[in-house]
């Protein structure tokens, strides 16, 4: 049987795939996809606890799913929006290369 | 669900969210990430969370993923140059993410309910949909409400982004 633990550590990994996809790559939509599969991990591991603490019913409790249901929601909103500020950046700056993004830099 | 199915899944997703950091190209990237989407829809489905399943193949292997290769063939993306790479930038960030591995792993290997397993429903065919959406509807109205007025405020955000002269 897989127990709580497992998922955890699935959703661990993933999380900590993805925050080293941020820290190593240069590419920024790369850099995106990493946030993407952040978010991702975070979902896995309130469905596992929805599904390990039933409510009084018997039931998964719901109100975990409810928040993964808004952060997918907000996740797509953030995704449309920093796709068109990349679009923006690469218009104005021709590069998707963080280190080429470097004005703000001491 | 089965043990084995479960690994299965969980390591098809953990290969292919590897890949979407190791590929330099990056439409193999994405195309990698749909993978891992639906093997993370699958452990959704295992944890009887059938409705939050469904919406991430929609949300994210149907939409999202289809906007990131729209912007990267709008980009015109190839693979990366190879270019001089800041090893101590490089060896420093892979640290920094092994440590916060072995970290979550330390907290989750010393926590006594990680060890239990998931308790049986109350009754196995739970019309899923139905009660998400007496949550969603009934005591979360107004939050669902605040995320449609941020859907819309994201759709004229990206709008304005996108025209070619910001004024």
């Amino acid at each position: 049987m897989t127990t709580l633990g497992d998922y955890l550590t699935v959703s661990g990994i993933l999380f900590a795939i993805g925050f080293s996809g941020v820290l190593l790559r240069r590419n920024v939509i790369i850099i995106f996809m990493a946030l993407e599969l952040m978010l991702n991990a975070a979902n896995l591991s309130l469905v596992a606890f929805s599904r390990f603490r039933l409510g009084d019913d018997g039931l998964p409790n719901y109100n975990a799913q409810v928040l993964v249901f808004f952060i997918i929601t907000v996740a797509a909103a953030e995704v449309a929006v920093g796709l068109a500020i990349i679009v923006a950046l690469y218009r104005t700056r021709r590069t998707t290369h963080v280190e080429d993004i470097n004005s703000l830099k001491f | 669900m089965p043990s084995f199915l479960f690994w299965l899944f969980a390591i098809v997703m953990l290969v292919f969210g590897a890949l979407v950091v190791i590929n330099r190209n990056p439409i193999a990237s994405a195309l990698s990430l749909v993978v891992c989407f639906l093997g993370l829809s699958a452990l959704f489905m295992a944890l009887d969370a059938f409705f939050i399943g469904i919406i991430q193949v929609l949300v994210y292997a149907g939409a999202v993923m289809v906007l990131f290769l729209f912007i990267i063939m709008l980009l015109d993306l190839r693979a990366e140059e190879r270019r001089k790479m800041n090893w101590f930038a490089f060896v420093g960030g892979f640290l920094v993410a092994l440590s916060l591995l072995v970290q979550i792993l330390a907290v989750i290997g010393s926590t006594r309910m990680a060890k239990q397993t998931f308790p049986p429903l109350a009754s196995p065919h739970a019309d899923d949909v139905r009660n998400v959406g007496l949550v969603l509807f009934g005591n979360y109205n107004l939050p669902f409400q605040v995320i449609a007025v941020l859907i819309l405020v994201a759709t004229i955000g990206v709008i304005v982004l996108s025209k070619r002269q910001l004024r």
